[in-house]
């Protein structure tokens, strides 16, 4: 047992959650955001923006994160330039935040809009029969409930966010699953164990997630 | 009908002394094949309150809908004061901010507290300063009688305190014309009157309204003029006293028959 912490000790494996943490964060801050957009889009008046909405959303959902990641690193990159740092494993880091980011907004547009779903449309009646326009009538009546009707299918989707920043391995970046094989490749009598020790982590990261999600979906429950 | 703003351009507001606020020429409306609009001709005249009565199903609320154009209609025109109805965007709010609605089932914005009910569109739509707008939503509260629910959300309210509330935050934009779509239809019958008298002491104001509605005390009381409407048309209108004693037409009669024989 001794041998296997000491297996344990040899590797950051801190460290290596940490920039999952990272992924995790800055993707779900720009998913958020993009997912915000999108979901505006598609409950918009105008046509043209509610097909786009639908179309992005439709095709990045139905296209595996894997594959997004492998296009960013082999398409995005080398050939159309799109660069974050000169520095090759910042680069790396911020195509997975990227790929992590348009694939999940997806996601979050959809959550945003099945809590707009759960605003009955006499709100938006109203909001408009005061004079508000579409935006103002989204930014002040809409979306504030739609969000707190919609805070545990964006937790859900949080949470699929956290565990899929793993998939940045394919972009090479040093986080938890990549080590995890390392330690696997070199530890091979300690697989069981290297691997529980990386789940329980993942577990561990999770749950206030999933706690904190459910206890504000009740408290900002909009009382009708 | 006598229509003397519809020549003017669609931009400028008729000459104040045109006593015509709301007018409906040929309005058609058609849910699929369904034509719930037929052909609707008429003028609301500034400072008359109009009640528009009917079965259900006669196009009554979709009228109603139709002046502010959350029923966008099929053919016709409806102009305000003389303006056409702009078909989008922020013409169609400005005009919107000028038309007070009042729903059946209240629709009060559901996650802000009953004084930010009420500031919300003088606010963002009229631009008042925070004081200005609190000032004045607390003395429509004052006068529609729940000054001391400000603070509560909707859903601590009573129907009828809910839907009082709601004719104070349409009055907060002062409205040009009221529109009342069913007010008390969802209310238990303890609470109709609290609303009702609310509407009356309005209309004895001067305020132009269009009230659909059941109550048919509300009408005999208030109104200067009665609608009729079955199967999307305007059957009947008179006077509350001379349709409700003497009703012409064969739909009114058996309507009326049906609703004031208990």
């Amino acid at each position: 047992m001794s041998d296997f912490l000491d297996v344990l000790t040899n590797y950051d494996i801190l460290g290596a959650y940490w920039v999952n943490i990272q992924l995790a964060f800055f993707s779900a801050v720009f998913a958020l955001l993009l997912g915000l957009v999108l979901a505006m889009m598609r409950i918009s008046p105008v046509p043209s923006l509610r097909g786009f909405g639908a179309s992005y959303v439709n095709l990045m959902r139905n296209t595996p994160l894997t594959v997004i990641v492998v296009f960013a690193i082999l398409v995005l990159w080398p050939i159309f330039n799109v660069s974050f740092s000169d520095n090759f494993n910042q680069n790396f880091f911020w195509l997975a935040v990227l790929s992590l980011s348009l694939y999940h907004a997806s996601f979050f547009c959809e959550a945003i809009r099945s809590g707009v779903n759960t605003v009955p449309v006499g709100q938006a009646e109203a909001a408009r029969a005061i004079g508000l326009s579409f935006l103002p009538a989204a930014r002040l009546v809409i979306m504030p409930q739609a969000f707190r009707g919609a805070i545990a299918p964006l937790g859900n989707t949080l949470i699929a966010l956290i565990k899929n920043t793993t998939v940045a391995a394919a972009a090479s970046v040093a986080e938890v699953s990549i080590l995890m094989r390392e330690m696997i490749e070199s530890n091979g009598n300690y697989v069981i164990p290297i691997f529980l020790t990386i789940a329980v982590g993942f577990v561990i990261l999770v749950i206030p997630v999933g706690m904190l999600t459910t206890y504000l979906s009740q408290k900002l429950a909009v009382s009708r | 009908m006598d229509n003397p703003g519809m020549d003017a351009p669609a931009t400028q507001p008729a000459e104040a002394s045109s006593d015509v606020l709301v007018s409906l020429t040929d309005v058609n409306k058609y849910f699929g094949a369904l034509h719930v609009l037929q052909d609707i001709n008429l003028d609301v005249k500034r400072g008359e309150v109009l009640v528009v009565i009917g079965p259900s199903g006669s196009g009554k609320s979709t009228l109603c809908r139709a002046i502010n154009r959350l029923e966008p209609i099929n053919s016709g025109s409806i102009t305000l004061d003389g303006q056409k109805l702009p078909e989008e965007g922020k013409p169609l709010a400005r005009l919107r901010a000028d038309v007070g609605m009042v729903f059946q089932s209240f629709n009060l914005f559901a996650h802000k507290s009953i004084l930010e009910n009420v500031t919300l569109g003088p606010l963002k739509v009229r631009r008042l300063k925070p004081a200005e707008a609190k000032k004045q939503a607390m003395e429509l509260l004052e006068r529609v009688g729940v000054a001391n629910q400000a603070n509560k959300l909707p859903a601590q309210l009573s129907g009828g305190q809910q839907q009082r509330v709601a004719i104070a935050r349409a009055l907060a934009m002062q409205p040009k014309v009221m529109l009342f779509d069913e007010p008390t239809s969802a209310l238990d019958p303890e609470m109709v009157n609290e609303v009702l008298d609310v509407m009356v002491s309005l209309a004895s104001e001067g305020m132009t309204m269009v009230v659909v509605t059941h109550e048919m005390g509300f009408a005999r009381k208030a109104a200067d003029r009665v609608v009729f409407m079955a199967d999307g048309r305007i059957v009947e209108q008179a006077p509350p006293d001379q349709f409700f004693d003497n009703p012409q037409s064969e739909r009114a009669k058996d309507f009326l028959s049906k609703i004031l024989t208990h």
